[in-house]
């Protein structure tokens, strides 16, 4: 599906991408051209500012070369409440990412660990979640389970999509309903947060992991900060709703570079599938 | 307290007027008006029908965030024989919040847990206006699992417009709390009966709704984000609240049509608030017989029914 990129060619993206095209850090305002961040995984060289990373080019980082294989790929987002400008709204970010929806989900091999992977694209009217990316992620944890495959979620969300209501609302139980299947298998689940994590994807399969990792410096919460000032009229805490803040109030078990990702995750499922460990 | 009157139900509260002073100057002046009263009485049974039978979704919110209108504790009084309550987490503390405990309806027993808002300022506070905190959701399903091991149902009662969205709640992992007992409630070995009486407000009501039966009041809403909220970010401007109620489809009856929850529970004309017992009536019927009915299967059955119907909720396409 994906060809495979290592980390020294994932900066390769010459063909389809127009010369000149420069990148200025949101942090640090240093301006680097867009190859040379691809070529450090969307990282700031100057300040380590995590830019975000399109799923095609995660999964490519994490997965064994050759063996991920797209599920579901023919699900598509309707608008069920009749929602004005819904449907353009998605057809916008379909030709935009080149994605139906912001889930990707797909079974592959990681450190030779069969696993079913679920990735969302904070590019795609902002990850949330509609009826398509429960759907998509509840078919792939039931694939998991039936399959006793490792379950992954990268997450990255502004949280249920409201164009679609309460059926968006009713997403996170569908997929915390199959993760609590797979769990009862005593199948392995690692849910991974990336920038941003909100909302209901957070009050959901986000955060019942049997392992959480995150993305450093990457925003995990439930309420939006502005919301939780405005409500509480109070000052927020340095580094509120960081994932080191949330590593130091005992939700994320570890904070992992994008660099070490792939490592860390197989050395994981080495704990984690033991079937498979020797 | 003041009786709250809504915006829309200022008609009714003219008519009422009318007719009450009509009645005195009758009385006082011994004068027969009786053509006139009974005009005027047929005048507002017809205005009550117009209104009451056409509420808009925004109307409903009003009534379901009426101050009036009976909160958790009031259906115990009213629909409940016993209520036991137990308090805390465990951990942290009691969330005043979420109120829960053992309780008797019908003549079954049950653990009860809801949400419960205040009517005056310094029961809100207390009630945190009806928001939980992280303790709320542990506190719930501390309880669940007490009525798991002893075989007897869960009853909860919804009304919150969402979880706490506060500095303490976001370091105690509020959504952690909420998303655990998502996962955790769909494994329970025991009965599970929801019913929304107000405010079902996003993955703060959701958190204590993965039941094998969900209900609405009549009047309630059940959304994933409130008509204020959803405004300000689709329409720019929270004004416009109004027309976000409608286009998300909160209102019982809307919430029935996608097929979201098991039933509508009527309520008096013009809502709740107009007869508390009247309305504990309707919702102690419903519950009594789900109870008796989800108490006939087996818990593979009951398991297995509960995951296929929150399995099923989603709508999209397969592309050919
Ligand atoms: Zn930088």
């Amino acid at each position: 599906m994906f060809p495979k990129r290592t980390l020294d060619n994932l900066g390769e993206k010459k063909k389809d991408m127009p010369e000149g095209l420069w990148h200025k850090c949101p942090s640090c305002g240093d301006v680097i051209h867009e190859l040379e961040l691809n070529a450090n995984l969307r990282v700031c060289p100057q300040c380590d500012h995590y830019n975000i990373l399109p799923s095609g080019e995660r999964i490519q980082l994490l997965t064994d070369e050759n063996t991920f294989d797209e599920l579901d790929t023919d699900l598509r987002t309707v608008n069920p409440l009749g929602f004005n400008d819904y449907t353009d709204k998605v057809a916008k970010y379909v030709k935009k990412t080149g994605l139906q929806d912001p889930v990707v989900t797909g079974r592959c091999t990681i450190g030779g660990h069969p696993t079913a992977l679920g990735v969302m694209d904070f590019r795609f009217l902002g990850a949330s979640m509609g009826s398509v990316a429960g759907e998509k992620l509840t078919r792939a944890i039931e694939c998991a389970t039936q399959e006793k495959r490792a379950a992954i979620i990268f997450s990255a969300s502004g949280g249920a999509r409201m164009h679609e209501g309460i059926l968006s609302l009713m997403q996170m139980a569908k997929t915390c309903g199959a993760l609590a299947r797979h769990s009862e298998a005593g199948l392995p689940y690692i849910s991974v947060l990336t920038h941003p994590t909100t909302g209901g994807v957070t009050a959901s399969f986000a955060t019942v992991g049997d392992v959480i990792l995150a993305e450093p410096k990457c925003m995990i919460g439930f309420a939006g900060p502005r919301v939780v000032k405005e409500t509480t009229h109070q000052d927020l805490p340095p580094g509120f709703q960081t994932a080191e803040f949330m590593l130091e109030h005992g939700l994320v078990d570890r904070i992992v570079t994008r660099t070490d990702m792939r490592r860390e995750i197989i050395r994981l499922l080495g704990f984690m599938m033991p079937a498979l460990a020797a | 307290m003041k009786e709250q009157v809504l915006e829309f139900e200022k008609p009714l509260a003219d008519l009422a007027i009318q007719l009450q002073t009509l009645r005195d100057h009758s009385a006082n002046q011994k004068i027969d008006c009786s053509d006139e009263i009974s005009r005027i009485e047929a005048k507002l049974d017809e205005t009550k029908k117009s209104i009451y039978e056409n509420l808009t979704a925004w109307q409903r919110i009003q009534i379901a965030r009426h101050t009036q209108r009976p909160y958790m504790l009031d259906y115990v009084e009213h629909a409940f024989d016993d209520f036991f309550e137990l308090h805390g987490d465990r951990h942290i503390g009691d969330d005043h919040a979420m109120p829960a405990g053992f309780a008797r309806i019908g003549g079954h027993r049950c653990v009860l847990i809801g949400h419960q808002k205040g009517r005056e300022l310094k029961e809100n506070i207390k009630r945190n206006f009806g928001s939980a905190h992280p303790e709320g959701y542990r506190k719930a399903l501390r309880l669940m699992k007490l009525a798991e091991r002893y075989g007897i149902p869960v009853i909860t009662l919804i009304d919150t417009p969402g979880a706490y969205p506060g500095i303490g709640a976001e370091e105690r992992n509020i959504a952690e709390a909420i998303a655990f007992n998502l996962k955790e409630m769909m494994s329970l070995k025991t009965p599970t009966i929801s019913v929304v009486l107000g405010e079902g407000g996003s993955g703060g009501a959701l958190g204590i709704g993965v039941s094998d039966r969900v209900y609405m009041m009549e009047n309630a809403y059940y959304s994933v984000i409130s008509p204020e909220g959803c405004a300000a970010i689709l329409w720019k401007h929270r004004e416009h609240a109004p027309e976000a109620a409608a286009a998300l489809k909160i209102t019982a009856p809307d919430v029935e049509g996608l097929g979201i929850i098991d039933g509508v529970v009527p309520e008096p004309q013009g809502g709740a608030h107009h007869d508390h017992a009247v309305a504990a009536d309707s919702l102690k019927k419903v519950i009594v017989e789900a109870i008796e009915d989800l108490g006939r299967l087996s818990h593979e059955t009951l398991l297995e029914e509960r995951y296929q119907k929150f399995r099923k909720l989603g709508e999209f396409e397969v592309a050919s």
